[in-house]
């Protein structure tokens, strides 16, 4: 990128590595005063280690920062945020035991005579927050009000502080429409004043109701930055999903025809707020792959279908039997399994080996009473690490030593270990190298090819087109599509993902 | 009214109802000369109990506040007696002594990342073991300036007595009330009991707060120690010893959360005083095995904390399985 005049935060060549893993690779981004550049990108492009490093909470490997033209480097958070960067998160970061002035104040609270002067903070706070439309009590605890108004305060605060660059990360979220167009209001506000503005969110249309810019990050790298009125959503989405619409599959590897019968019949079955009513027919021996952005309610549905969220509406059958899946418990005794999107988070054991690790699930099944002896356990951690080739060099290892994609079928070792007739993988080649990629998709197509049922979670349009035997593509957390046999292909996917705001802006 | 001052309010209903069946039983208890023996006899916990609403507000816990009574008592007696100093010269070395004792566990509880239940575990032991073995004993101190400073009280109407060391346990609600509620200080107390990390985004010095905090709670320990020593006229090892619990049991009472971020000074003082009420009227009536003043804490205590559940709880649901969407 060239050097740009206007740039109030500039940053050059920006590199950042965790051990093996370059979490961002030689980006380059400026925000200008008085825009608002939106920051585009799936899980794991980089955006919020961007983010992070902009505003010192991580410190970057190369690269450099210009703040109004002068390198700068921060080592914390509250250094950046005194140079002119301040940032809210969608967890909004403030103090919900305190009072609103107390959460605007703390730090700066006017005294008198060495005592806080709360009149006088009172007055203060009442002023600022009337500047951005807020007429509260200032003295009531922050948490007696909506997220909205904690939003607001936030801004509020990082702006009063810093006032130079926002980060707003995800402000919307957790907000309904009105809420949102208020929160909008205050950010063309404060663009109008000359802020900096940088706007991250999974929500398209927000992107082009209020961006100026948009820049998109993909897998570490900078795809490009682009400004708003020269692209539309389906660039867009495929700028962030790297696909191109004249690729084609042509292999269709699973016929619909061979699929058995039916193992999972959901009616209407949803949550409300997090997924709508879903009516899905899941057999045996197929693969059913759920495209969509990030937010569209492809988690949502999975942690439905496992039990981990209740839903609140419709019935789930199983067997052509009615069933009640209350619990992660419940979905087990059902012989269904789950390997979840965040490893290392919700599915790895990290300190314990491979083999403990492997038999986990399949002790929980058997209780508390009927331990498993050492030798069942290596025989059975044994046949798994050599039918899915886990690479390691004993089944005594920790698994957090094992790679990334070694440790994903581990996770798929321990389900299949309980002999399940329905896996549910959410995003099962994330953050794994590519190589490995292909082995994921080819243990995948063998559980099918063993009558198994699967719903996959992906973002890797690639790979859910040649494993899957239908796709489900999902928008505003519901259903929006099912395609079939030779609809099944990259460009129908992103087609579908992107059509809904098409859509919405006639 | 805000959520907040409900569990003040509870505990202070509680306290007046409480006292009104206290006097429709035993008339004598409706007099100053009660009420001042009440702040005399519940100095030293109040005191101590006043360090501990900030560490509790905190989000923290302090166990060693009742050794470090012994252990100062007894160090004021030594140097009184065995070295012959005068009192006034003694108190502010051992407060300050006190001081630092708990601003290095403050220290070790923040830069080493350390639980405070661990760290005041092992303040505990330290303190009371070097107590004991500077002395077995109960020392006596015999000076004339403990004799004149017990002696020393102001007259309330209706013949009751505000004594000295009372009068010292208001004046520190009174400051520390203030440094609670009207200093930066205490905001930023409150600000790490309601969350560390926001806290410290938002620009407090949790380190430095969390420093001042330990020590705030030690020194007021060696103040409350102190006050023991003018109250008993002797530095004994083994005074006080579960005064911390008593003094946490009365800041829960007084209204304060014990997970942090809520709390009141002036609460506090009320759950001092209930327990002292509770003992008074087992004093009134002769019979009771003074053991039931436990119980009644106890009681209390459990009643408190379901009301703190009901009321903070009630705000936020629950916290279980909850995530935020992908």
């Amino acid at each position: 990128m060239t050097n740009d005049q206007r740039a109030v935060l500039q940053a050059t060549g920006i590199t950042k590595t965790f051990g093996s893993h370059a979490a961002l690779k030689n980006v380059d981004i400026a925000f200008q005063a008085g825009e608002v550049h939106a920051l585009l990108g799936e899980n794991g492009a980089g955006k919020s280690t961007l983010i992070k490093i902009l505003t010192g909470a991580y410190s970057l490997d190369q690269g450099t920062i210009r703040l109004d033209g002068e390198e700068v480097s921060f080592a914390t958070p509250l250094q950046a945020q005194a140079l002119g960067i301040g940032t809210v998160y969608q967890e909004v970061n403030l103090l919900p035991n305190m009072t609103v002035m107390d959460n605007l104040y703390i730090g700066r609270q006017p005294r008198r005579f060495g005592l806080v002067d709360r009149k006088r903070m009172e007055r203060e706070a009442r002023a600022v927050l009337s500047g951005y439309g807020l007429d509260i009590d200032v003295r009531a605890d922050l948490s007696t009000f909506s997220v909205a108004v904690q939003q607001i305060v936030a801004i509020a605060r990082a702006v009063a502080l810093s006032g130079k660059v926002l980060i707003l990360d995800e402000p919307t979220a957790s907000l309904d429409a009105a809420e949102v167009e208020k929160l909008f209001d205050i950010v063309r506000r404060l663009k109008a004043r000359g802020l900096a503005i940088v706007f991250i969110t999974h929500f398209l249309d927000q992107v082009f109701a209020l961006s100026d810019r948009v820049t998109v990050l993909r897998n570490g790298q900078l795809i490009g930055t682009r400004a708003i009125s020269d692209i539309n959503r389906t660039e867009v989405v495929k700028m962030m999903l790297g696909k191109d619409l004249a690729l084609h599959h042509g292999e269709i590897l699973a016929e619909e025809s061979e699929v058995g019968e039916t193992l999972v019949s959901l009616r209407d079955y949803g949550l409300k707020g997090r997924v709508e009513p879903i009516n899905l027919d899941i057999h045996r021996g197929e693969v059913i792959g759920v495209a969509g952005l990030l937010g569209s309610g492809r988690t949502e549905m999975a942690r439905l279908l496992f039990g981990i969220d209740t839903a609140d509406s419709g019935r789930i059958a199983v067997d052509g039997r009615d069933a009640t899946i209350r619990s992660p418990r419940d979905a087990v005794a059902l012989g269904f399994g789950f390997c979840p999107e965040d490893r290392k988070l919700d599915g790895i054991f990290g300190d314990l080996s491979v083999r403990e690790n492997i038999v986990m699930a399949m002790q929980a099944r058997l209780g508390w009473f009927r331990a498993l002896t050492r030798d069942e356990q290596m025989e059975i951690a044994g046949n798994y690490i050599e039918a899915l080739d886990i690479r390691t060099a004993s089944a005594e290892l920790p698994v957090k030593l094992l790679s990334g994609g070694n440790q994903q079928k581990v996770i798929l070792a321990r389900w299949l270990a309980t002999d399940p007739r329905f896996l549910i993988l959410d995003e099962p080649t994330r953050g794994i190298d590519v190589g490995a990629h292909a082995e994921i998709v080819r243990v995948i197509s063998r559980l099918r090819e063993d009558g198994l049922a699967l719903v996959v979670i992906s973002s890797e349009l690639d790979e859910v087109v040649s494993y899957s035997s239908r796709v489900v593509v999902m928008r505003d957390r519901a259903i929006a599509a099912e395609l079939h046999g030779a609809d099944i292909n990259v460009a129908r996917i992103v087609e579908t993902i992107a059509s809904h705001h098409a859509e919405a802006e006639q | 009214m805000n959520a907040r001052y409900r569990p003040l309010m509870a505990t202070t209903l509680i306290f007046i109802v409480a006292y009104a069946l206290c006097v429709s039983q035993y008339p004598g208890m409706w007099s100053t000369r009660v009420l001042g023996n009440f702040l005399t006899d519940n100095a030293f916990l109040g005191v101590a109990a006043v360090g501990a609403t900030f560490v509790i507000i905190s989000g923290g816990i302090d166990l060693s506040v009742g050794a470090v009574i012994g252990l100062t008592g007894v160090v004021t007696a030594i140097l009184i007696t065995r070295l012959g100093l005068h009192p006034l010269v003694v108190f502010p070395l051992v407060l300050a002594l006190a001081a630092l004792f708990g601003a290095v566990m403050g220290a070790v509880i923040h830069f080493l990342r350390v639980p405070p239940f661990i760290v005041t575990l092992a303040g505990m032991f330290l303190a009371r073991g070097l107590a004991s073995v500077l002395t077995q004993d109960s020392i006596p101190i015999d000076h004339e300036f403990y004799r004149t400073v017990s002696s020393l009280y102001i007259k309330l109407p209706g013949g009751g007595r505000l004594s000295a060391i009372g009068l010292t346990m208001l004046a520190v609600f009174a400051i520390f009330g203030l440094v609670a509620h009207k200093t930066r200080f205490g905001s930023y107390v409150y600000a790490i009991g309601g969350n560390p990390v926001s806290a410290a985004l938002m620009g407090v010095p949790t380190g430095r707060t969390t420093v001042a905090i330990y020590a705030l709670s030690s020194f007021l320990g060696g103040l409350s120690g102190i006050i023991y020593s003018l109250y008993t006229s002797a530095g004994y090892p083994l005074a006080a010893v579960g005064i911390e619990l008593d003094s946490i049991a009365a800041v829960v009472i007084g209204g304060t959360l014990l997970t942090g971020g809520y709390g009141f000074i002036f609460g506090t003082l009320i759950g001092v005083m209930l327990q002292g009420l509770v003992q008074t009227f087992i004093v009134f009536d002769g019979t009771l095995s003074s053991w039931w003043t436990k119980i009644a804490i106890g009681f209390l205590l459990f009643m408190f904390i379901l009301l703190q559940n009901l009321v903070f709880n009630r705000q936020n649901g629950p916290a279980h399985l909850r995530k935020g969407p992908a």
